[in-house]
Parts: C-alpha cells; structure tokens; sequence
C-alpha cells in the first residue's frame, strides 16, 4: 500500500469504522449514566435548576477567582493552556472545519493557519510538561496508570503528526496526513473506552452539580 | 538521420545557434538543481552524445503524453532533442504500418540489444490479455519482451507510472503499471496527466550527460522534478495561511484570486513542477488559471475522493453505516442503562431498614 492509498483508506472506509466505534460507544457510555436514573428530589424547589446547571458549566470551567495562588499553580496553567489550544486547534483550521461541515453541514470562519500554529506549538509544550509533570510528581505517578498514559498518547499524537504535516517535517505530506487522519481514528476509536470521556461526562457533571444546588438555593 | 551524426551536429543542422544550445543545458542544469559548473558538462555530453536508440511502447493510453510532448510550443530545444533521439518505434509518430512498423521495432532491439531506452506510456491490462493487443500481441508480452533488452525504462504519464485513469475504481481491465511487471530493470516514473514535456527531456538530458538515470524518490520519480510540493510553491499559498478561500468559481474569493483549497485543489499532496516550469512555455499551469490541482503526478489521482471536494473531507462514507453503529449504541445502551436500573431496584428492595425499634432491642434481625 502506497501513501496515496493508505490516504484514501483513512479518509475512507478508516474514518467509518471510527465513527462507528465512536458512536457505538459513547452512546452506551451516556445512555448507561442518563438511564440510571437521579434520586428523586423531594423537597420543594427554592428556584429552577436549568440555568444554574448552565451557570455551573460555565463557571466551573473558568479559573477559579481569587484563591488560584494557593492552587498548584503548574497543572493550572498548563492545562488550560492544552486544553485551550486543543480547542483551538480542532475547531477553527480550515481543513478541520471542512471535515465538520461535510459531517454536519455546520460551519464557521476558521482563524489563519499561523496562529493555528502558534496554539499547535502551546498544547504540545504543555502536554510535554504535563508529561514530565506526572513521572516526576511522586504523588502523581502513584496515582497514574496505564490508562492515563494510553489517553496521554492518543491525544498527543494527532497534535504531533498534524504539526509536522503542516510543516512537512522529514516525511512526504501524503504520508503525514493520512498518519495524522490515522491517529485521529485511534483516538476516536479509544474515546469511549478511556479517561477521555471526561470530554462529556465533564459538563454533565458540572450541569447535575449546578442544578442539584440551584433547586436547593445554594450558590455553586 | 545519420545514426552516427552527434547530437551537436544534428542540433546545429536544425538550425540552434550554440548561445541557444547552452542557454538549454543552464536551464536544464538549473531545473534537476546541479551546480552551474556542470552546464559545460552537460553541454560536451550532449554535443558528443550519438543519437540513443528509444522505443516507444503504447499501451492504454489516450495519446496525451506523446501529445504533450510534440505539441508542447513552438519547436523548442526540447523538440528538438526528442527529434534528435533515434525513435525507432512509437505508433503515433511513426510513418511505417503494419508489419513493417514490427520489424522496425524488431531490428531496433536487435541492433541496440542492451542499450536502448524503452519509453512506456499507457498501464497494462492484466484481467484479459485480448484488451489490449499491438498486431495481435498482448500489450504483457510486449513489455516483457521489449524490456529485456533495454538499458533502462522510462514510465511516462500517471498511467505507465501508478495505473491512472484505467486503474481507477472499479479497474475493469485490471490495469497495472510498469514497475509491476519489471523489476530487474531501472525504471524512472515521470507522471502526470500529461507529464510536463521539459520534463522528459530533462531525464533523457540526464541520461545522456551522466550515463544513468537520475536521482528518484520513493514514488520512482526524478527528485529534481518532483520534489516541489505544488502547495508549497504555490503563489496561493498566502491565501490559505491568512484564510481567505474561494468558495465556489465564481464568487469574490475565486476573482480575487484567493486559496482554491476548499475547491479540492489537491497541491498539499501533490509533487510536481508545474507550479515552477508552468505550461505552454512557460505562460502558467492550472492554478494560475483558476482551477485547482488535480493531483495527475500522484498515484491513484482519479480515485481521491472526486476533483471538487476539499482534501481533507471524508469520502464515500456511508451514513446509513454509521447511523447503524449509534443505534446499536443506543440499544446497547438503552439496554445495559435498564439492567443496571433493575439491578438498583432490587438492591433497594433488599435494603434492610433499621429503626428506633430495632436498636432498642439491641439487635437486628
């Protein structure tokens, strides 16, 4: 198999079967957390819950005021920093945008490719000192096992592979790309069954917490 | 022609003047990317070079190589040069019919055994050896036969190259290419749909001044001429970094002059010379006209998901496939989210609630 058609099978009948994984699993997953059900809640609402489970995604997912400095201030910025450039990176590059619009038909204005770059360059150095971050912490690396570095690698790789096809680092561009379409099917493929469910499971926690407290009259 | 006459002589017959001759040989020095030292060198091999014995195979083709490369403009010196190689045998060209055009063939081989250079353009029909035959002949055993003898093979045009067009899905004839039938000669893909003709020239110039075949890359292709991403050189290219893209032919983008990528333009894979050498001497290749790139230098170009649609979208994805695994999903779900709820249930109904009574007694049942 050549580049040329190792690039048609990922954009191909590759990227089918990781949506169909994808799909496949992350709907048992949810259906499975949505279907078991919430004690009911007995007591009279003191307000609606809607909009501060919204509030609650929001705030959550900002820094939190005042008090960062007596926070490990390392994992907080540097995982805001991947985490942000992640974001960036998959949602606003034309050819990113052009594979959602095909999927969806959704669509928006993507942001130039050098600054694309610049966030590219960001999430690798923050994954990368994470990385370090995790092995050298004691107390870190007694927590961590093989899935978070499983979860660590999947994400690390289509942020690699999609640098060095930009910058056409050291192999052919048709060979990069479909390693960089590839990485991304193993990555989808792999979401379900890891810690990268947190992608969803994250704001539904943070919804439940926020509504929970909301009905109750509590600020969260 | 004189076989014997030296190819100098045969270019000054034709009327190049000496200051045209090695204004060929710089640019064709400075095209494969050799120091300027070697253009006299370059020159003095191809003064003295005797006139090379080529023959030329056909096979399924559409005559657009050979097109490219006699109509490329107005007679150049890379005409001139194909005028000046011994074609002893090519359909198209070739005055003689029939069995003489054969024997032509033939006693070309026999004579230059070992040191004739066999140009192929067009791909190899393996599913059915009657799809394609030259006086009754399948184009197969033509090929073998004929590279027997050769000193080296030249795969011209995306079809003797990588298959093209007829290699396509669903490849109804089963067609291949070259380098899957030989593997114990050299042989240099120069693809494209066509190939650039100073590109051609360009190879046999190498050939002729150094005695082998140029430099390739992983695809068989001469690195001096194919290893240029299209993409990379484009004058587009700023468009694509700042994001500004033609939508559709016609619209501002597209007048402007914008990034054809979203319009399939397939130059982030593609490696060829256009975007340097251009077309139709020199004036521009198909970018500059509006159009995006093919990608005809590249293997399987037909089969890239279709010339309009952008590189990195998906292709030939069925949704009623994946729509299949979320509903699976769903059912999976569905069911294994009831088990568990059942599974609660019944772990609630056998709860045991303990009460003031309970304790009282200081003991639990």
């Amino acid at each position: 198999m050549n580049s040329a058609e190792f690039l048609l099978w990922v954009r191909g009948s590759g990227l089918q079967i990781a949506l169909w994984i994808f799909l496949f699993g992350m709907l048992i997953r949810l259906l499975e957390i949505f279907l078991l059900g919430r004690k009911k809640n007995l007591a009279e609402l003191r307000a609606s819950g809607t909009a501060a489970g919204l509030r609650t995604m929001i705030s959550r997912s900002l820094p939190p005021g005042g008090n960062i400095i007596h926070r490990p201030r390392f994992t907080f910025v540097a995982g805001y920093a991947f985490h942000i450039g992640l974001f960036v990176v998959i949602f606003f590059l034309t050819p990113h945008i052009q594979v959602i619009e095909s999927l969806t038909g959704l669509a928006w204005p993507a942001l130039p490719t050098p600054v694309v770059d610049i966030f590219t360059v960001i999430s690798l150095v923050a994954m990368l000192a994470l990385l370090w971050h995790r092995l050298a912490s004691r107390l870190l690396n007694f927590l961590s096992n093989g899935g978070d570095y499983l979860a660590w690698t999947l994400t690390f790789m289509p942020l690699l592979t999609g640098y060095m096809a930009y910058h056409h680092l050291w192999f052919p561009y048709t060979g990069l790309l479909a390693a960089h379409i590839l990485s991304v099917e193993l990555l989808l493929i792999l979401f379900p069954f890891t810690k990268l469910t947190h992608t969803f499971t994250i704001f539904i926690a943070r919804w439940y917490n926020g509504m929970m407290a909301g009905e109750k009259g509590v600020q969260s | 022609m004189n076989k014997e006459r030296t190819l100098g002589e045969i270019l000054r017959q034709q009327g190049v003047s000496r200051r045209g001759f090695l204004k060929f040989c710089a640019t064709t020095a400075s095209l494969m990317a050799l120091p300027p030292g070697m253009v006299p060198t370059i020159a003095r091999a191809l003064e003295n070079a005797r006139r090379p014995s080529v023959i030329w195979l056909s096979f399924q083709e559409c005559t657009g190589c050979t097109e490219s490369l006699t109509r490329s403009h107005a007679p150049t010196i890379e005409g001139l040069i194909f005028d000046a190689i011994s074609l002893d045998y090519h359909h198209t060209l070739q005055a003689a019919a029939g069995s003489a055009a054969e024997q032509a063939r033939e006693s070309a081989m026999k004579e230059n055994f070992g040191n004739y250079l066999l140009v192929v353009d067009g791909s190899i029909p393996l599913a059915n050896a009657g799809f394609s035959t030259i006086a009754g002949t399948s184009n197969l055993e033509i090929l073998k036969e004929v590279a027997k003898g050769a000193a080296a093979i030249i795969a011209v045009g995306t079809c003797a190259a990588y298959g093209g067009l007829p290699h396509a899905k669903p490849n109804p004839t089963g067609a291949v290419p070259v380098s899957a039938i030989i593997s114990d000669k050299p042989i240099v893909n120069v693809p494209g749909c066509p190939p650039i003709p100073v590109v051609i020239s360009g190879v046999l110039t190498h050939f002729l001044t150094f005695g082998r075949l140029p430099d390739l890359d992983h695809l068989g292709r001469p690195l001096a001429f194919y290893g240029n991403n299209i993409h990379d050189r484009c004058y587009r290219r700023p468009f694509y970094e700042r994001g500004q893209f033609a939508e559709s032919f016609d619209d501002e983008g597209a007048r402007k002059g914008w990034c054809l990528y979203k319009l399939g333009c397939k130059g982030p894979v593609t490696y060829n010379a256009c975007a340097t050498t251009k077309w139709n001497n020199g004036t521009s290749f198909p970018i500059e006209s509006g159009h995006g790139c093919l990608g005809c230098s590249e293997p399987d170009f037909w089969d890239m998901g279709g010339f309009y649609r952008a590189l990195s979208e998906p292709i030939g994805l069925s949704a009623r496939t994946v729509a299949g695994g979320a509903i699976g999903g769903a059912a999976l779900g569905a069911a294994s989210g009831l088990l568990n709820r059942k599974k609660k249930a019944e772990a609630l109904a056998r709860h045991e609630k303990i009460g003031v009574d309970e304790l009282k007694d200081g003991e639990t049942k």
